[in-house]
């Protein structure tokens, strides 16, 4: 039989012993940040002349894009060719997305020099710059994203508006100004659904050629002109892994069933995707010849071996199997691999593969730059639980209902 | 459900519209700004390493001239001999190393920014605050720079350095030809404090002409390269030596300029928008047809 899904709010209580370890890891991250924004860059980070990007650039932002990229191919699924099973994981993915791209700019915000200066590239342009690219691509994908999830906003408060004290005698105008909006985001979304595809995939790829310039200074096993199209299909192929990821673990966190036909249907679409960006890097390789220089066993060659064995091979075969497919330990095992292969291929691409003429010893992060990162990721998780307390994102089965109550998702066409 | 799609169309042909005049209003923008003609009277350094005495002066002219702490004059020449590899940094926009190490003997080079042809950090940088003005120098605008460091990412010779240590306004630093002596008919104060001449300041063209006059006139002494003359697509800063500079002083580079491949990918995916427009309207076309074909079947 047929489940109908509904997104509705959790209900169950914020604090966990889990959520307090994260939001001490937060803490501890935005202590190194303060020191920051006090002391300077160099203050909390081993960065230098020789290393001036590390895993702020390589894993808040490069690693953060990609695993954000859920959103995108979920909409494309889900909106674009209509494949209405997927819209329960629509939402999760959307919010994901706007919190992993609002926290890719928090990574770009800390990293850069002269912070105060990051609205410059909107009027400032250089159409020569891989990385003006990415950041206007960005940028507008974020108020794409905001855009996105208004309707979950209006559905949550209209007829729901109640505000506090004095101000309760504006209920009725607000309420009416979000059905307004509602009723107008409903008839225009589609441009926006469109739009955040269309950005998704040129920043992805974008993403990729912001190494190239880097020439003879980045590692041959990583610098190839094709790094724009690897960028967009690891995109493409970590997408659904991260969305089965963060469902199943949702589910075990608020004590849901997880939905795992949908999560199982959904799967079946990451070994093609793999399949494909891996024929492309080995086929790289191979018209490189680059495959010369894994005769030499050092960390750099380890890493790369890392990278495609376990985080694309084995997670491929694994997706292939359909007893994996149809459990849920396979389904969570194999898709964290898919997300630590990508998060590798970035960190190997920004950090592993740099390598400046003059260096005389090795970029390693250091303890704050590591604090800020983790602290940003279980802020990200905190803010993730509080908005699906407070808005119905997480879809969970109706009882007793009707075809005509079945679940209806604004956005898209109707 | 169809005046839904009346809807639809009509929306997609605005931004149908909307796209083609972004399309038409801004290619200018992206052009490739490195492809504009080079000055033919854009000027350059001649920097002979044989002649050179690793005396420092040129180092403390520059950081006299850059508002940099300098110190005593006297003690530059014996920073040469720390058996280090120097590099330019936030502190000292050029410097003097030994070409070897670790010998005492061997000849001195000058380092600094090459002020590229087609500077890599240019057509990086994301707000464009690096130019090739002109007469040859790179410059950087304190202005625009937001600080992101993909210049020094991008630089082939790791020239560029940060002020990491400062929370605010830190600098991106080079050297910049001395851009504010030059327009003032000045020369370039490395340039003019060198007792032994070192170095020759001039028109680039004519540069690379002396440097080949002097390895016709003596090939003994000379290694038969003017470095700089082609590598990643020339330099403003020419390099004569005894022995070979490259992989001992400079990385090994080809000789195609260093922005080249990235624009090109660059301005392949966004030729005239072409390619995110017709993404777009396949996109578009995708999502109505999967729309109609699931009324058609579904029926609601």
């Amino acid at each position: 039989m047929e489940h109908k899904f509904k997104p509705e709010q959790m209900t169950k209580k914020y604090f966990t012993p889990w959520v307090i370890v994260l939001a001490a890891i937060a803490l501890n991250g935005l202590a190194f940040l303060a020191m920051r924004f006090f002391f300077g860059i160099g203050s909390v980070t081993n960065l230098n002349n020789q290393f001036p990007w590390g895993i702020w650039i390589g894993l808040d932002v490069g690693a953060g894009v990609a695993l954000a990229a859920g959103g995108f191919t979920t909409a494309a699924l889900g909106h674009i060719m209509h494949r209405d099973k997927y819209e329960v994981i629509i939402r999760p993915a959307l919010l994901t997305a706007m919190l992993g791209y609002t926290f890719v700019a928090m990574g770009v915000f800390v990293d850069i020099g002269r912070w105060y200066y990051i609205w410059h590239p909107l009027i400032m342009w250089n159409g020569n710059s891989a990385l003006f690219e990415v950041g206007i691509c960005v940028m507008i994908y974020v108020s794409v994203l905001y855009i996105e999830f208004l309707p979950i906003v209006t559905e949550r408060f209209i007829g729901r508006v109640n505000l506090p004290g004095f101000l309760n005698r504006f209920n009725l105008l607000v309420d009416g100004l979000l059905r307004k909006l509602d009723r107008g985001l409903d008839k225009t979304m589609f441009i926006f659904i469109i739009a955040g595809v269309v950005l998704s995939c040129l920043h992805q790829s974008s993403l990729g050629t912001l190494m190239i310039i880097a020439g003879p200074k980045m590692h041959p096993l990583w610098q190839t002109p094709v790094l724009p199209l690897l960028f967009l299909l690891s995109a493409f192929s970590v997408g659904f892994p991260m969305v089965i990821m963060e469902s199943i673990t949702a589910s075990k966190s608020f004590g849901l069933k997880p939905e795992t036909d949908v999560l199982s249907s959904l799967s079946k679409f990451v070994a093609p995707l793999l399949g494909i960006y891996l024929a492309f890097k080995i086929g790289d390789m191979f018209i490189r010849e680059t495959f010369v220089y894994l005769a030499e066993f050092n960390s750099t060659t380890i890493l790369f071996g890392i990278e495609l064995v376990v985080g694309v091979i084995i997670p491929l075969r694994m997706f292939l199997s359909e007893e994996v497919r149809n459990s849920v330990p396979g389904l969570y095992i194999a898709s964290m691999l898919v997300i630590f292969g990508v998060v590798m291929n970035r960190f190997n691409n920004f950090v592993t593969a740099y390598n400046p003429p003059y260096a005389t010893e090795s970029y390693f992060p250091s303890i704050g730059e590591i604090s800020v990162t983790l602290g940003f990721v279980a802020l990200e998780i905190l803010i993730y639980r509080l908005f699906v307390k407070i808005f119905p994102i997480i879809s969970v089965p109706l009882k007793n209902v009707g075809l005509k109550a079945k679940y209806a998702i604004r956005g898209g066409l109707k | 459900m169809s005046q839904n799609r009346r809807e639809f169309l009509k929306t997609f042909a605005a931004i149908g519209a909307t796209a083609a005049t972004l399309t038409a209003v801004t290619p200018k923008v992206t052009k490739g700004k490195s492809t504009r003609p080079l000055s033919p009277n854009r000027k350059g350094v001649l920097v002979d390493t044989t002649v050179c005495i690793g005396c420092g002066k040129c180092e403390w002219a520059c950081k006299t001239a850059h508002d940099i702490e300098p110190g005593s004059i006297n003690d530059y020449n014996t920073k040469l001999t720390d058996n280090s590899q120097r590099r330019p940094s936030e502190n000292a926009l050029t410097v003097v190393n030994q070409i070897d190490i670790s010998n005492a003997n061997s000849g001195k080079i000058k380092l600094q920014c090459m002020h590229c042809e087609h500077p890599a950090c240019e057509s990086a940088c994301i707000v464009g605050a690096i130019t090739k003005q002109e007469n040859g120098a790179v410059t950087w605008d304190t202005d625009k720079c937001i600080g992101c460091r993909y210049c020094m990412v991008a630089c082939p010779f790791q020239i560029p350095a940060f002020e990491y240590h400062k929370a605010l306004d830190p600098k991106i630093v080079k050297c910049d030809f001395c851009i504010n002596r030059t327009t003032e008919g000045k020369l370039p104060a490395c340039v003019e404090i060198c007792p032994v001449g070192t170095l020759t300041y001039g028109t680039r063209d004519e540069l690379v002409i002396e440097a080949k006059r002097r390895i016709g006139k003596d090939p003994d002494k000379y290694f038969n390269q003017v470095f700089g003359e082609y590598e990643v697509g020339g330099t403003s800063w020419l390099y004569l030596a005894d022995k070979n500079l490259v992989d001992g002083v400079f990385p090994k580079l080809g000789t195609n300029p260093a922005p080249g491949v990235s624009e090109s990918i660059q301005h392949g995916l966004f030729a005239y928008f072409v390619p995110p427009v017709a993404l777009y309207a396949l996109l578009g076309g995708v999502m109505w047809l999967s729309k109609n074909k699931e009324k058609n079947e579904g029926g609601h």
